[in-house]
C-alpha cells in the first residue's frame, strides 16, 4: 500500500484563482503575520513599563520609516483579519452561504478592512503625535 | 446499533474530546476581541505620539489596564490556536511538527505574561 504517495485534495494547483478561495488563504496570511507582528504590542508595553529611556528609544523604532511600514501593514492585515473574522462568524451561526452572497460579503470585507485601514492612519496623521 | 469495535474503546484512538473546546474558544476570544481591537486602535491614534506621562497615565488607569489585559490574553490565546491549526496542517514531520507546537505555545504564554507584567506595572506603579 503506498496511501502517502497518494496526491492529497484540495490539489490547489489545478484550480482557477477564486476571491474566495483567496480570501481564505489570506485569513490564514495575514493571521499568522498578525501573530509575529503581536511581538510589537509586547515590546511597546514592555518599553512604556521599563522606563522614559526604553519607551523612547521604541518610539523612535516604531515611528521610524521601516517601523511605520510594518506598523501600516500590520494595520492592514488587522483590519483584513478581523472583517473577514466577523465574515466567520456569520458563517459560523449559519448565515450568508449562497454564492452571491459570499461575494458581496467578500467585497464588503475588502472594501470595510481598505477604508478602517486608511481612517486610522488619516486620523492618526492628522491628530496624532498630541 | 453500535458501528463502534471494541478494540477502538480499548485502544482508546479517535477524537481526544477537545476540538469542540478548540473551536469555541476561537470564536469566543474573536467575538472579544471584535469590540477590544476597535478601542485600543483608535486609542492609539492619541497616544501613540504622545509624552511618556500621557502615555503611562492612559495605560495604568484601571478600566483600560484592565481592558488591556483581556486583549492580550485574548490576542494570544486566539494566536496560540490559530497557528496550532496552521502547523497542523502543513507540517507534515511528526516529531517536527509536535516540537513547532509546543515551541509556538510556550512563545504565545511568554509573550502574554510579559505583555500582561508589563500592564499591571504601569497599573501598580511599580
Amino acid at each position: 500500500m503506498h496511501t502517502k504517495q497518494r496526491p492529497l485534495s484540495p490539489h490547489l494547483q489545478v484550480y482557477r484563482p477564486q476571491l474566495t478561495s483567496a480570501m481564505s488563504i489570506c485569513h490564514r496570511i495575514s493571521g499568522v503575520a498578525l501573530s509575529v507582528g503581536t511581538l510589537l504590542l509586547t515590546y511597546w508595553l514592555v518599553a512604556a513599563a521599563a522606563g522614559p529611556e526604553a519607551y523612547a528609544r521604541a518610539q523612535s523604532v516604531l515611528g521610524g520609516f521601516f517601523g511605520s511600514l510594518i506598523l501600516f501593514a500590520f494595520t492592514g492585515a488587522l483590519f483584513y483579519h478581523l472583517c473577514n473574522g466577523i465574515r466567520h462568524l456569520m458563517w459560523d451561526a449559519g448565515y450568508g452561504f449562497n454564492i452571491p452572497t459570499v461575494y458581496r460579503s467578500g467585497y464588503a470585507v475588502m472594501i470595510a478592512a481598505a477604508v478602517l485601514t486608511v481612517l486610522v492612519w488619516l486620523l492618526a496623521l492628522l491628530f496624532g503625535g498630541s | 446499533m453500535r458501528y463502534r469495535t471494541p478494540i477502538k474503546g480499548a485502544l482508546g484512538l479517535g477524537s481526544a474530546k477537545d476540538g469542540v473546546h478548540h473551536w469555541w474558544m476561537q470564536r469566543l476570544t474573536a467575538i472579544a476581541m471584535v469590540p477590544l481591537v476597535l478601542w485600543f486602535s483608535f486609542s492609539l491614534i492619541s497616544y501613540a505620539g504622545a509624552d511618556y506621562e500621557v502615555v503611562r497615565a492612559w495605560i495604568g488607569s484601571p478600566l483600560v489596564a484592565v481592558l488591556l489585559v483581556v486583549l492580550i490574553a485574548s490576542v494570544f490565546y486566539h494566536a496560540q490556536l490559530g497557528l496550532q491549526v496552521v502547523i497542523e496542517d502543513y507540517v507534515h514531520l511528526e516529531w517536527l511538527r509536535i516540537a513547532s507546537i509546543v515551541l509556538m505555545k510556550f512563545a504565545t504564554v511568554l509573550l502574554a505574561l510579559a505583555g500582561i507584567l508589563a500592564v499591571l506595572r504601569i497599573a501598580l506603579g511599580a
